[in-house]
């Protein structure tokens, strides 16, 4: 090895330290500040001094927070459940049966999960009022589909694309109908794919804010999000950032743990429409 | 599949029961999306329809359906005074719109510059074979995970002026001389935003780009090893032109999310005349300020732009997005 090679390697690996201190250290703060108190927050140390569960019982024990994860959790499920429901059938139809029109139609289905939500806002807020639903969790999972069933059907269907033909054709030489042929020969095949998706579609629903923020008025029907951006202390002047920090782990930890798990997975699904073309 | 073959060839009907199979399938696939485009009508297209409706009236938030049609006063119209002055009003001469589309596009071409440089370079390191590749590959996940309103807590934290960790580090390494409100500073708080945003969304683009990279045949880097080509030169001659397919798609999503940015600066720098987007201006007017009808006509504005943009771009054919072509 000449000098030139080392030097080189040991840039290499400089850099992968950089990216690796830049993903992992804001995270990172965040648990060692949502782990001191009082004082102890306003001096910056690099490495954890405290150990002290406080923010984290401070912000379990209200009254609303636990809440606010509940509601989090039924929303974003709900949203996932009917949005696969609804993109399995539709991505059959467009991936497997030609039909006039049907390249036009992805287009459309596409244009739309890259709509500005701000764009139907206004109509969004007229409906949910005029049904009745505005302050409840159904806001949020009516309005949550306009970006996770375009996305669930978009990528549906590249997956379905890819299937081997054979199979479908035997069933339907065998007389199985569409409704069978989706039930029975492709929903099996397609488990990984809506695991993906499902996943995928659960985080963006976790995540959202614009529609959460709009359509809700109180405390208790606020998601987590919203919670921990209108998160306020005792007096308007003073930010309870431990309190912060701490409802900021509790609901980052789950998902990175998901991330993590289904990493392989969560890479296919997003580039599953992004470098076909 | 051999089977299926003989069966359909020694049916003397065959082509017409496979007529009627495919019928039935047309009809089965019209009823299989039927609920699918039920639905987004009711989520995307009527709501936008009304939304646009409401920019031509002057429907209030506390009187929904006591707007009358005002024609395209929202968006401009003039008065003439009986001085002879005329007044123009409207959004397209207000000065609050036009700053916060200029704020909109430079975040977007700003941010998304740095995040193809940036994901360029992380997805290039990804590539080559080194030790604890995998543990970083995901870790770089973790910025993508974090919600985005965590993560603008997260930084408004780290960047706080009086307690911040980023104000003592460029302190400590003696870069800045005194402590710098990074997110109240109309000065810093667009750059805040931007990095902020850069930080996590890189590792989408990164992602993106080494799906790119991966499917470029190692051989081709071997002959240019072979023939002695420097390798930056390889860089722009070789793999840049054939991850360029896979990096346009990357951009243009991601163009269009910035465009729409809401939640970050509205976490981050709330209030601050320097970072608001169209999205914040136009939720501002139509929730808080009760001017409902004159925020439709700024959502309508931010709409009709973007849609230009993916218009133009699909029709320059530039970008397959739907992946038919190759198949």
């Amino acid at each position: 090895m000449t000098a030139m090679d080392v030097l080189k390697k040991t840039g290499f690996y400089a850099l992968v330290g950089v990216i690796l201190l830049v993903s992992i250290f804001p995270f990172y703060y965040a648990i060692i500040t949502s782990l001191k108190t009082g004082t102890g927050l306003f001096e910056v140390n690099y490495l954890p001094k405290s150990f002290d569960l406080s923010n984290y019982i401070t912000v379990l024990s209200q009254q609303t927070f636990p809440r606010n994860i509940l509601n989090s959790v039924f929303i974003a499920t709900t949203t996932v459940v009917l949005a696969l429901f609804l993109a399995v059938t539709a991505a059959y139809a467009l991936a497997r049966v030609p039909f006039r029109g049907r390249g036009l139609l992805l287009m459309t289905i596409l244009a739309v999960s890259m709509f500005p939500q701000i764009a139907v806002l206004a109509g969004l807020f007229e409906l949910v009022r005029f049904i009745g639903i505005f302050n409840t969790p159904w806001a949020m999972i009516l309005s949550y589909t306009i970006f996770t069933l375009p996305f669930t059907v978009w990528v549906l269907t590249t997956f379905m694309r890819d299937l081997p033909v054979e199979i479908e054709e035997a069933a339907i030489v065998d007389g199985a109908t569409p409704w069978v042929i989706i039930s029975k020969v492709f929903l099996p095949l397609l488990w990984p794919a809506l695991v993906t998706t499902g996943l995928l579609a659960f985080i963006g629903a976790w995540n959202e804010f614009l529609f959460a923020l709009t359509f809700t008025s109180s405390e208790t029907t606020r998601t987590v999000p919203v919670a921990i951006a209108l998160l306020s202390g005792a007096s308007q002047y003073e930010t309870p950032w431990g309190a912060i920090m701490a409802a900021s782990v509790l609901v980052t930890v789950p998902l990175i743990v998901l991330v993590l798990i289904f990493q392989r997975k969560i890479v296919a699904g997003l580039t599953a429409g992004g470098v076909k073309g | 599949m051999s089977q299926a073959l003989t069966n359909a060839t020694a049916a003397p009907a065959a082509s017409r029961r496979e007529r009627s199979l495919d019928d039935q399938r047309r009809r089965a696939a019209f009823w299989f999306l039927a609920p699918m485009l039920l639905m987004l009508f009711c989520v995307a297209a009527w709501p936008l329809l009304r939304s646009i409706y409401f920019s031509f009236t002057d429907t209030t938030l506390t009187d929904l359906y006591g707007g009358k049609w005002v024609g395209f006063d929202n968006y401009l119209s003039y008065r003439q005074l009986s001085s002879g002055k005329v007044i123009w009003r409207g959004t397209l001469v207000d000065p609050t719109w036009w700053n916060a589309v200029w704020n909109t596009v430079r975040f977007a071409l700003i941010s998304v510059s740095l995040e193809t440089v940036f994901g360029l370079i992380v997805a290039l390191v990804l590539n080559a074979q080194f030790v604890g590749r995998g543990f970083v590959r995901a870790a770089i996940l973790i910025p993508w995970a974090i919600p985005t309103i965590v993560s603008a807590k997260m930084w408004g934290w780290m960047l706080n002026d009086q307690f911040g960790i980023i104000n003592d580090m460029l302190l400590k390494l003696g870069l800045i001389s005194e402590k710098i409100a990074w997110t109240a500073n109309l000065d810093t708080a667009m750059a805040a935003v931007i990095l902020v945003d850069v930080w996590k969304t890189t590792p989408f683009m990164a992602l993106l780009c080494l799906a790119g990279l991966q499917m470029i045949p190692r051989d081709i880097y071997e002959a240019a090893k072979v023939d002695g080509i420097h390798p930056v030169k390889v860089f722009f001659r070789v793999t840049l032109p054939l991850v360029r397919p896979a990096l346009m798609v990357a951009v243009i999503f991601r163009i269009l999310d910035a465009l729409r940015m809401f939640d970050l600066v509205y976490v981050l720098t709330p209030n601050s005349s320097a970072t608001k987007t169209m999205s914040i201006l136009s939720r501002e007017n139509l929730i808080e300020f009760n001017k409902f009808a004159y925020g439709s006509a700024q959502s309508t504005l931010l709409f009709a732009i973007i849609a230009i943009f993916v218009a133009a771009y699909i029709w320059l054919g530039k970008v397959d997005l739907s992946g038919e072509k190759n198949q």
